[in-house]
């Protein structure tokens, strides 16, 4: 197809397509009046219920937690998924490790180096705290995650390597995901329904408190931070390839 | 509790558990075998527990709710009506049904792939289990934005499974058009929810649709409805969202191949047929009849086109893809008939279907692995060493047309007797012409590639072409782990056939789904829901169901041989077939041209159910 | 004022879509799916948006505060981590495009001619 004709055929398309939507959107109440019965029941329950203060959270870890599980679950098959894609096809100049600085600055690599302990201990904060202030297991996850790969933009891909290695950030990614399953089965095996809680609810406002809200923050922490520093680690192998060694 | 009760949670969180384990443990190949065996007794026990799931919903629905979040009522704002809070499985049988088919091609594909794979194949299992799960979870939900969850888990795991052959170029091209038209369509069908989530704030099905009834349509609800069936039809591979298809199909290995053909595209269909009765139907009342239009237009559209590709292609798999878009655009057909009947049709048709083609696209792996082509031209009179293989495919070719006793004969009987009890009497024509061509297609393929019948066909450039061709080197052998699925899927579609109850049972079904308030109350009240009074049509076979039968299977066996006994690329030139390679270049493989063709048709068939809608 | 947060969200869809269209370089295509997407979050959020009412966190306020829906904002974070991954698994395709086909023009690619 010739790019004219399919910008006359995108525009036709697209033009009525968008009027269908505005059509649509028209029916939606105003911006800021919103009054759906499913939030609000949320907002009134759900510190009574679960001891917790973080909704967003209730919602994620607790009401909705199957779909978390699937959500994890298709981070967790991402990272498969790259692997996959990415994974050596046997050539032995594939297995080069990038290991220049990567065009680091000195200025880089300080503030880099000077960040990653603050922000690993912030990304292990947010995880932990999940259930009470903003944030929680993929939040914390993905900051855990960067403070390890600032190490390689610091200039240090070998050292980041020594930190997580390879099958250290896939245990985690597995343990993680298998965890949380886990975690609904053991509502089952106590003769209640997938995912219902099992421990002590604690007082609202502990970090105790929450019940199974608080494992399950910290199985996603860990599956996010395993799965991304493996995503991240794939196409870093990809780093010292040129297009015409593998055609 | 019930151990029965259990089963929806664990069956689609079992596999995924395996999965999760296996992540860790891909990278020993000294366990290789024992990972693989893992993965298919974990994929033959989720199927169990489909079948004792399939068997117990007989007499309702089995719903559980997660965490225990069972619905509640009195709440500020619309103190009416009960609330969901939780997400809730319901299964009923059609939904067991779906997941059924799915364990059963998984498990099939599994053993297949025992000794497919030359190179290792780290992760392949634990995708596959990913795949099976979501399906399972997919056909189970009752939740709507669960269901998007599942779809797009669907999707990221046939995304990697379709790009799995890296070290070709094909793979990553037909990947990259499958996710990116694909993730197109899950963002329309989001927005969609986010639309329904807007008018009503509820994200359960059955809730939605009781919110949505009553109310005078409008435009929030023509167009969410109609984003949301786009988001599912480009996954049903409805023309014209149907171009990923044939892509995906040409270069996924074939393994995954029968789970796109049997299960994923038909899924899509489940997903609409889910959402359009639970949700919208009610809310739709007389303006249905539009719908109904619409998707016999579709459906029909879909049917000729994918027939049509189908019998000029010669490269296998794709020609396997387009008959899998005739008998996708066939239970659209079906589906748009609104009666039990006609619903549990489809019901019987997909799973017939689905062995059907799962056997089939097994043969084709068969033949890959044998002599590293699926070109039918480049295999033309080599399978003379495999008179087996010949025997398995053309019985195939044949029950795909809907030879009796196979399901497929009974799916489409029954969904002929619909289509004349809803006054289409002409439909059964359009079923009977697509299935005789397809069936025609690929039994013409037997016959060139298991006997050579014929003139050698020359060989043309796109079927050496990189990227068709799944491995190096020529097999001697063909072990057992391949001819076994193959049979057994061919098998197991025969004795879905002879099961009557079956034929009964996908009726009632089909009647409990068609009516959604029922439904919804037996999910938000959890009172078990009362079999409905409806009338069941008789399943029996007729004389007329044996005639058109007759008819596919005769016309199937003059469009194999017809071909092999003309020449029929001497024609090349004329006005018909200038026409066809013109439509063929539509098939561009390039992305951003089924982008267009996307959004043009959403935009086409939204301006069809807008004006019908709001007359 | 009150339609303009889903006028964005419906231009920002339309948008995604011309620069997925003609892009010249499948990264660039892949960004404009991005872009695509991210009109579902502005919809999502959009839509649960409570003038003058508080975030749905009562860790300093009392619960009975009038907050904003949190269920909107906990589809969006699924629907931001669905967006990584799936760009992610795109990004390896095109890295590989780029060493199976030497180029990301996506008019280059033609593995796939029917």
């Amino acid at each position: 197809m010739t790019q004219r004709l399919r910008l006359v055929l995108l525009g036709t398309g697209l033009s009525t397509l968008l009027g269908l939507l505005l059509w649509g959107l028209h029916g939606v109440p105003p911006f800021g009046h919103y009054r759906g019965p499913y939030g609000q029941l949320v907002d009134t329950v759900g510190e009574r219920e679960r001891h917790v203060t973080n909704m967003v959270s209730a919602v994620n870890f607790d009401y909705r937690g199957f779909d978390t599980i699937g959500e994890e679950f298709i981070l967790f098959v991402a990272g498969a998924g790259c692997a996959v894609v990415l994974r050596r096809q046997g050539d032995p100049a594939e297995r080069t490790e990038p290991s220049g600085p990567l065009g680091a600055t000195e200025a880089t690599r300080t503030v880099a180096l000077l960040g990653m302990a603050p922000l690993a201990v912030f990304g292990i904060y947010v995880v932990a705290h999940g259930h009470l202030t903003p944030g929680g297991g993929f939040q914390g996850g993905c900051i855990t995650a960067s403070a390890v790969v600032l190490v390689c933009l610091a200039g240090r891909c070998r050292t980041m390597r020594r930190i997580v290695p390879e099958t250290l950030a896939d245990l985690w990614d597995s343990a993680g995901a298998g965890g949380y399953v886990l975690v609904g089965l053991g509502g089952l095996a106590g003769g209640a329904a997938f995912l219902s809680n099992v421990l002590p609810l604690g007082t609202t406002g502990h970090l105790t408190s929450g019940g199974t809200m608080a494992v399950i923050s910290l199985a996603i922490g860990l599956e996010v931070t395993g799965a991304l520093l493996l995503i991240v680690t794939e196409f870093l192998n990809q780093l010292q390839r040129t297009p015409q060694e593998d055609a | 509790m019930r151990i029965v009760d259990a089963l929806p949670p664990v069956a689609p969180t079992l596999a995924l558990l395996i999965a999760a384990v296996m992540g860790t443990l891909a990278k020993l190949e000294r366990w290789r075998r024992a990972l693989q065996l893992l993965a298919i007794v974990t994929a033959a026990s989720v199927t169990a527990m489909c079948v004792v799931l399939l068997v117990h919903t007989g007499d309702g629905v089995e719903v559980h709710w997660f965490g225990g979040w069972t619905p509640r009522s009195g709440v500020a704002g619309a103190p009416s009506r009960i609330h969901a809070i939780g997400i809730d499985f319901a299964v009923d049988p059609l939904g067991a049904g779906m997941a059924t088919l799915a364990g059963v091609l998984v498990t099939a594909a599994l053993v297949f792939s025992w000794r497919y794979f030359e190179q290792e194949a780290a992760f392949f299992e634990a995708l596959m289990l990913g795949f099976l799960a979501a399906m399972v979870a997919f056909s189970f939900t009752g939740d709507i934005f669960d269901l998007f969850v599942f779809f797009e888990l669907m999707g990221v795991c046939a995304y990697a499974l379709t790009a799995y052959r890296v070290e070709d170029r094909g793979p990553i091209q037909g990947a990259l058009n499958f996710a990116v038209t694909n993730s197109v369509g899950a963002y329309l069908m989001l927005a969609g929810i986010g639309l329904v989530y807007a008018r009503t704030g509820a994200l359960n099905m059955a809730e939605i649709g009781e919110a949505l009834a009553g109310r005078p349509l409008d435009g929030l609800v023509v167009v969410s409805f109609l984003i949301i069936a786009v988001g599912l039809m480009v996954k049903a591979s409805i023309v014209p969202f149907q171009f990923w298809l044939a892509d995906a199909h040409a270069v996924a290995p074939t393994p995954v191949c029968v789970l796109f053909s049997g299960v994923m595209v038909e899924l899509g269909l489940y997903g609409v047929v889910r959402v359009w009765w639970s949700c919208f139907a009610p809310a739709f009342g007389a303006h249905a009849t539009v719908v109904k239009g619409v998707w016999l237009g579709l459906g029909i559209s879909t049917t000729l086109v994918g027939a049509l590709f189908c019998i000029v292609q010669h490269h296998i798999k794709r020609l396997l893809a387009y008959s899998t878009m005739a008998h996708a655009g066939m239970f659209l057909c079906g589906i748009a008939l609104f009666t039990p009947l006609g619903l549990g049709a489809v019901g019987v048709y997909v799973l017939g279907h689905g062995l059907v083609k799962g056997s089939l696209f097994l043969g084709s792996g068969l033949l890959l692995h044998r002599f590293r082509s699926v070109s039918e031209r480049a295999l033309f009179g080599r399978g003379r060493v495999l008179p087996l293989a010949g025997v398995l495919w053309s019985i195939a070719a044949l029950a795909l047309a809907g030879l009796p006793p196979f399901a497929t004969y009974a799916g489409k009987g029954l969904m002929e007797d619909a289509s004349i009890h809803a006054g289409l009497p002409w439909l059964p024509a359009v079923l009977v012409v697509a299935s005789a061509l397809t069936g025609g297609a690929v039994l013409r393929v037997g016959l060139r590639v298991f006997l050579g019948l014929g003139h050698q066909p020359p060989d043309d450039a796109t079927s050496r072409h990189a990227g068709f061709e799944e491995e190096t080197g020529e097999e001697q052998h063909t072990p057992v782990t391949m001819w076994v699925p193959v049979a057994a899927l061919l098998a197991a579609c025969c004795a879905a056939g002879l099961l009557p109850a079956l034929f009964d049972g996908a009726q009632t079904a089909a009647a409990r789904l068609l009516d959604p308030l029922a439904y919804g109350h037996a999910i938000l009240a959890g009172t078990p829901s009362p079999v409905p009074a409806v009338h069941l049509e008789s399943t029996a076979p007729t004389l007329f169901d044996a005639g058109t039968g007759a008819a596919a299977a005769v016309g199937a066996v003059i469009v194999g041989v017809v071909p092999c006994a003309v020449r029929v690329e001497g024609r090349a030139r004329s006005a018909p077939a200038r026409w066809l390679r013109r439509l063929r270049h539509l098939q561009s493989g390039d992305v951003r041209d089924y982008l267009t063709w996307l959004v043009l048709g959403a935009g086409i068939v939204g301006a069809v159910l807008a004006l019908g809608a709001m007359r | 004022m009150d339609f303009l947060p889903y006028v964005v969200s419906a231009w920002l869809f339309g948008v995604g879509v011309v620069a997925m269209v003609t892009a010249r370089n499948l990264i660039s295509l892949i960004m404009a799916l991005v872009v695509t997407q991210s009109s579902t979050y502005v919809l999502l959020l959009a839509i649960g948006y409570v003038t003058g009412a508080a975030p749905p966190i009562f860790a300093s306020v009392p619960s009975s505060t009038p907050a904003v829906d949190p269920v909107v904002q906990a589809l969006t974070l699924t629907d931001i981590v669905v967006e990584a991954t799936v760009t992610a698994l795109l990004l390896t395709f095109a890295v590989r495009a780029h060493q199976r086909f030497g180029t990301l023009d996506p008019r280059e690619l033609r593995a796939l001619r029917d």
